[in-house]
């Protein structure tokens, strides 16, 4: 699919609708900015209010290709941006047997021989890709002083070999569970967006979306109580993805309400811990009305 | 120089309506002054930005802006209140400049009752409803203000609730079947669609009234409302978070030189691969894996009782920021008995949150309120000394008064014994240290290092100390 840059805002909100992301006002407007101002995308927000979907569905509006980085505590630039392929090197040196010291050094230091993590392919890449750096706050701050580089000018630095600059222009997006607070330096290249869990109408929409099987009440029914279990003090309060797992669920089931005997069976897929199933079940599964008689 | 000049973002970003480079600016300015980290950047990011939306839709220029400006939850509060305070200032010249009522800003002038005004009136009841009737939120908050200013600020009752009414009624508008205009007959107006033109009128007198009367400098509310977090001697919680983590870095990789040099590494065979590229793959020298720095384990504990409430803000937000750098932290609070608030550290980010959390269900056992370090330290003894290790850091922040109870400093200096290192900060200045029911010296004896804290700067010398690894001054 060809590149495409969207026109207004309300054509991205569009297009990741046809995608199959609702993003409200905030989001598709900094969708829209991300795409015409060629500025990385720093997205926080609470785990599972669809801050990677967006990048994904980001990608899939595009019709560009989607390059991941998932971060974790110690990640290097090894492992993120590129590594000399030694193993390839060593082979040159010892098959090329006639050949000088000066080529042989030259030869092996060319980017034939790097590896190419996901940093350097999304600036490498001749289409223009989405770049995804997920979950930024796992890295250590060096780390994030090393993508300053990347952010502000799309290029990277190789002793060896010089900058590498970008020949097409990525969309960034960078995702932080806001776990720690990130450095000004970072947050300064970027534009800013948080995410946050859907209001009620809108995870509607959102399950609908997904599970257009569901009938319409019973949709609604879920999502209130989802909204009554997010506003418990919850280790891990349910995702989006878990609310549209469990409408899915309750579709298999063929669950006609969502009463407390279906409420409490069908409850670990949006509560996961053992502590929040006990305060859960206490709190909400006895606001619910009780099942009808077995025959129903 | 102008801000739009030498935008590096392609062409040159549109001035917008005139004035509006000057007054976004003006914005910006208001917001350093809040605190808020604006750089110029980020002002050029705003106006590349604000050049992508249209500047009429409301909603998309507060988005636009606030995502190229307001870069944390935090910010983004302040943004809000100012944004509106900012713009809403704004429209009002506005309203002046093209005549709908007339020299309110002049400290209350009287408003003319002449045929011009009834007519604008009219036309405003009218151009309301329809906005009414279209749910057009952008415009009715900005013909709330024009209706305001038309009937001239400060004119008014000075109770809302009668002033709602009155204009709403002046205006003549109510719910049900509207009069017949030049436009035609418009659709009934339903209670909901009225509700919300009150509101936004509500607002705008509100505001008015805010005003009027208390002419409070531009950033007195905000300050005083939003935040005042941690309060009096403290400084704000972002400076403890900074000094916070430069004391993570210096906890972890003080006391390593000591380790014998290579002992316990291991080869790094890929790296030892690497490198014998310069021998010719001979692998002459070995590569080790870095050795990663051991965690710290920290405990904190931290007193809570009323002779230290001043400071117990301070030295919340001191754990609050501990909690952010450290994983292996477990964190305390005490008064006469001790209790472990790592779980509600842990769980909560917002410091406001935490503070309340604790005072309400810390379960520190406050019978009298006195504090009791003897009692605290046995407990402390009891419960985690078998977890306590040579790479363990204790640090206490309290007052050291025992109110006259049994002080206990043989415990204490069990405590010191296990421990790797320990640390008193005292909110009290030095001066004061053992005077009344002090017993700083009995504690400080075993300590590492004791210092006074009570500002971020005692605390980042606090860190340099013990980064330093310098004694404790005596």
């Amino acid at each position: 699919m060809a590149d495409s840059s969207h026109e207004s805002v309300q054509e991205a909100k569009r297009a990741l609708a046809e995608v199959g992301y609702l993003a409200d006002e905030p989001a598709a407007l900094v969708s829209f900015l991300a795409q015409n101002l060629g500025k990385p995308v720093l997205v926080e927000g609470p785990a599972g209010v669809g801050k990677t979907e967006l990048a994904k569905a980001l990608s899939r509006a595009t019709g560009r290709e989607l390059v991941r980085l998932q971060c974790y505590e110690g990640l290097d630039e090894a492992k993120a941006m590129y590594e000399w392929n030694y193993r390839k090197q060593l082979l040159r040196i010892q098959a090329g047997g006639e050949a000088g010291w000066e080529d042989v050094q030259e030869d092996i230091f060319s980017s034939d021989f790097l590896l190419r993590r996901p940093l350097m392919q999304a600036i490498a890449s001749p289409e223009p890709v989405v770049l995804l750096i997920d979950e930024i706050d796992k890295t250590d701050q060096e780390f994030e002083a090393m993508l300053l580089e990347l952010l502000s000018d799309f290029q990277i630095t190789i002793p060896e070999l010089g900058q590498v600059a970008a020949t097409t222009m990525p969309i960034v997006v960078l995702t932080s569970n806001d776990s720690r607070e990130l450095t000004e330096a970072l947050k300064r290249r970027c534009l800013y967006l948080w995410l946050d869990y859907p209001g009620i109408e809108r995870e509607m929409e959102i399950v609908r979306l997904h599970v257009p099987e569901l009938s319409e009440a019973l949709t609604r029914r879920l999502v209130e109580v989802i909204e009554m279990v997010r506003e418990l003090d919850l280790k891990k309060p349910p995702s989006i993805a878990e609310s549209i797992d469990w409408a899915r669920t309750l579709l298999l089931m063929g669950a006609e309400d969502v009463d407390r005997e279906t409420f409490t069976r069908t409850m670990s897929i949006i509560v996961k811990h053992r502590t929040d199933i006990d305060l859960v079940a206490e709190r909400v599964g006895m606001k619910l009305p009780e099942a009808p008689s077995p025959a129903g | 120089m102008s801000a739009t000049a030498s935008s590096p973002y392609g062409p040159q970003a549109d001035p917008g309506p005139p004035g509006m480079a000057a007054k976004l600016l003006g914005f910006c300015e208001e917001l350093r002054g809040e605190g808020v980290a604006v750089g110029t950047s980020e002002i050029l990011d705003a106006f590349a930005a604000l050049d992508q939306v249209s500047w009429t839709s409301g909603d998309d220029f507060r988005e636009a802006l606030a995502a190229t400006i307001a870069k944390s939850q935090d910010d983004r509060r302040v943004f809000e209140l100012l944004f509106d305070r900012y713009f809403f200032r704004a429209a009002e010249a506005e309203a002046i400049q093209r005549g709908v009522g007339e020299g309110e800003e002049a400290g209350g002038g009287e408003p003319g009752e002449g045929g011009g005004e009834r007519l604008d009136l009219d036309q405003l009841g009218e151009r309301i409803r329809e906005a009414m009737v279209a749910g057009d939120e952008d415009a009715l908050r900005d013909l709330a203000r024009l209706a305001l200013a038309a009937f001239g600020r400060g004119e008014g009752s000075g109770v809302v609730g009668v002033d709602v009414q009155r204009i709403r009624r002046t205006l003549g508008l109510s719910t049900g079947s509207q009069p017949a205009t030049e436009g035609g007959e418009l659709p009934p107006i339903d209670r909901d669609q009225l509700t919300g033109f009150e509101r936004h009128l509500r607002r705008e007198l509100e505001r008015d009234l805010i005003e009027r009367t208390e002419t409070l400098p531009p950033s007195r509310p905000l300050a005083e409302l939003d935040r005042a977090l941690p309060t009096s001697p403290t400084q704000d919680l972002a400076a403890v978070h900074r000094a916070v983590s430069q004391m993570k870095r210096r906890l972890a990789t003080l006391g390593h030189e000591q380790r014998g040099r290579n002992r316990g590494a291991s080869v790094d065979v890929r790296r030892t691969m690497r490198a014998s590229l310069e021998t010719g793959g001979v692998p002459l020298r070995l590569r080790y894996r870095p050795k990663r720095p051991r965690r710290p384990e920290i405990y904190v504990l931290c007193d809570v009782s009323t002779s230290v409430t001043s400071a117990s803000v301070f030295f919340l937000s001191v754990l609050h920021a501990l909690h952010d750098s450290f994983r292996r932290l477990r964190s305390f609070v005490f008064i006469e008995r001790i209790s472990e608030v790592t779980d509600v550290f842990e769980h909560e980010r917002d410091f406001a949150a935490v503070a309340q959390k604790i005072s309400s269900e810390g379960g520190v056992a406050d019978v009298s309120g006195y504090t009791d370090y003897g009692r605290v330290w046995l407990e402390f003894l009891t419960e985690i000394s078998d977890e306590l290790d040579p790479r363990s850091t204790v640090i206490v922040l309290g007052d050291a008064r025992t109110n006259g109870r049994q002080p206990h400093a043989e415990v204490f200096a069990q405590i010191a014994d296990r421990a790797g290192r320990l640390f008193w900060l005292n909110p009290e200045p030095r001066l004061y240290w053992n005077y009344g029911d002090s017993v700083m010296a009995a504690y400080e004896r075993h300590c590492d290092g004791a210092f006074e804290c009570w500002t971020t700067r005692h605390l980042e010398n606090f860190v340099n100390v013990v980064a330093g690894g310098l004694p404790a001054p005596e």
